[in-house]
């Protein structure tokens, strides 16, 4: 699985709160949340974000509270993929069960906001396309692409059961 | 070579003789619990899954608390989504309306989290019950989802640290003051994926309430789980509540660990978490002259009886000071009714406090004191992010009950010292 796309970059400890903050949790409508993704460290990123763009965040992205309204935001913002220099472990859990694909990076710091780069998950290999110099992170295994491609872990498990 | 208690809870849960860390184990899961932000998904995904049952009515529990009493449509309509799944499945336990407090100090309190459990909750601070000696952690809907049919859940062993508190306590100092000192020190994933382990000689003469609350925090540092190996103190609390049996683990001598650390906290003073990370720490001397507009006492932190005491110990015969907004928040109708008896709410309704039913309201900027721009919070809650009790530009800082309380008597952050 490869994808190409815009960088929006954000700092370390993007929170939950940042990502979706909880006066929107009285919803889990992905469309919904989807208009206030990362409102309170850009309030203007939902209406920016394009298809298949990229976050990249420093260490310790998704920190906080156990919220999937976080992943599901991100992912219904369009965003195809989150590089950080580490996550949070529930955030982490969270995405790959949502489908949202997530990578880690100990570089991740030297991409910006509008550079265009390609993700190889097979490979675990990022790509910034001005200067092609490449960035290595974990592949994910082929079972976790798996789980993203079926749209979640829930999703993965009904296919195997049918 | 050893186990540290946190191994030795997930092997026994997964039929091992040994849990290393970095080991991928299946274990079976005592308590799943979701909440009415969290439950909603949950459940969803367990109709769209094909499910039929939960995997066992006694041990799927539901609290609605966090939007509860209902802040508005929405929010009723995701309280109902629990209260039909919960009357569909037989739950033998979903607190409803006058038996709802705070999901985590709620469950110690009734007994149904116990010393040796596995428990997994779609709230990150289900570690809470790592100070009953339990094995808790956080996790998201869909996990909760899957456990709730399979009674499973698959876990990574987590390397441990331990921290080793030695010294003596100085007045106000409490179990909040000790993890915020923690947090402070090694930074908010300063305990990334791994289990916070508490000991030492002030550990062990900790009471229950400041324990759960020192467990309740580690997932400010990141970490999996917070753990506290139980002894008579835990005896105590536990034994004239569990409806079941429950074992006691603790870690061997040549258990090993990612790295211990050591502090002797003789000096440390209250502790006060500056906006907008749990790391921000300083001593309350330190804090400089912060003006605040509402002080909050409550949450799955530190809103037990022993909390409530400490702040009423702090304002009896004080008033809140002009144009702050003291909110006191019992976690539980237990607790709620023994500071009734206790003369606790005479004492915070002289100082002009509001009263507020069990609710997480405004820890999380759900309900029930939310603030407004510019305005700045003390609060015993747990996160102070950006945004997380109000408007993007208001402001939170942390700290214990008593220094909250000495805040709004002062209409400043201030020493507890300084008003009795």
């Amino acid at each position: 699985m490869k994808i190409t796309g815009n960088v929006w970059k954000f700092g370390n400890d993007v929170d939950t709160d940042l990502i979706i903050p909880a006066r929107y949790l009285n919803t889990s409508d992905p469309a919904e949340l989807a208009k206030h993704c990362m409102e309170d460290a850009d309030p203007g990123f939902a209406g920016k974000v394009g298809k298949g763009d990229i976050i990249v965040g420093g260490k310790n992205f998704g920190c906080g509270s156990s919220r999937e309204h976080a992943p599901i935001a991100i992912k219904a913002a369009g965003v195809s993929c989150v590089i950080a220099g580490s996550f949070a472990r529930i955030f982490y859990r969270n995405a790959f069960n949502m489908g949202l694909p997530i990578l880690e990076c100990d570089k991740a710091d030297e991409l910006k906001t509008g550079d265009q780069v390609s993700v190889d998950f097979d490979r675990g290999e990022i790509v910034l396309l001005s200067s092609k110099k490449s960035y290595s992170s974990k592949a994910i295994p082929p079972f976790m692409q798996e789980l993203v491609q079926s749209g979640g872990l829930m999703k993965y498990i009904a296919k195997r059961i049918q | 070579m050893g186990m540290t208690i946190t191994e030795k809870i997930l092997a026994a849960h997964a039929g091992l003789e040994r849990a290393e860390p970095g080991d991928l184990i299946n274990a079976k899961v005592d308590i799943a619990l979701g909440n009415d932000i969290t439950a909603p998904i949950a459940i969803k995904q367990f109709h769209e899954s094909g499910a039929k049952k939960v995997y066992d009515k006694t041990r799927v529990i539901l609290v609605p608390d966090h939007f509860v009493p209902n802040k508005d449509i929405q929010s009723a309509m995701q309280a109902k989504m629990l209260r039909d799944f919960a009357y569909e499945q037989e739950l033998t336990y979903f607190f409803d309306a006058g038996e709802m407090g705070v999901e985590h100090a709620l469950l110690p309190e009734k007994g149904l989290v116990l010393p040796g459990d596995v428990v997994i909750g779609a709230d990150s601070h289900t570690c809470t019950y790592g100070g009953l000696g339990a094995f808790a952690t956080g996790i998201g809907s869909t996990d909760l989802a899957a456990a709730m049919i399979t009674g499973e859940i698959w876990l990574k062993v987590p390397e441990t640290v331990k921290f080793v508190y030695k010294g003596k306590l100085r007045n106000w100092v409490e179990g909040k003051d000790l993890i915020l000192y923690t947090i402070g020190n090694i930074g908010v994933d300063g305990a990334l994926y791994k289990a916070m382990e508490f000991t030492g000689p002030v550990i062990e003469s900790l009471g229950m309430a400041g324990r759960l609350t020192m467990a309740n925090m580690a997932i400010e540092a990141g970490a999996k789980n917070g753990i506290i190996a139980p002894d008579k103190i835990t005896e105590k609390y536990v034994s004239s509540r569990a409806a079941r049996k429950y074992s006691f683990y603790k870690s061997d001598k040549d258990a090993h660990y990612a790295e211990i650390i050591e502090y002797d906290v003789s000096d440390i003073e209250p502790q006060v978490a500056c906006p907008h990370l749990p790391e921000n720490t300083k001593g309350v001397s330190q804090v400089g002259d912060i003006r605040i507009d509402q002080a909050v006492i409550g949450s799955c932190t530190n809103g037990r009886i022993e909390d409530l005491r400490s702040a009423a110990a702090v304002i009896k015969g004080k008033k809140a000071a002009k144009g702050v907004r003291l909110i006191v928040i019992p976690a539980t109708p237990h607790i709620y009714r023994t500071a009734l008896k206790e003369g606790l709410f005479e004492i915070f309704l002289d100082a002009g406090a509001i009263i507020s039913p069990p609710t997480c309201g405004p820890c999380l900027g759900g309900h029930m004191g939310i603030l407004a721009k510019g305005e700045c919070a003390i609060s015993t809650t747990n996160r102070n992010f950006v945004g997380r009790m109000g408007h993007p530009e208001s402001e939170v800082y942390l700290s214990n009950p008593a220094v909250a309380a000495a805040s709004a008597v002062l209409g400043k952050i201030g020493d507890p010292a300084d008003v009795v």
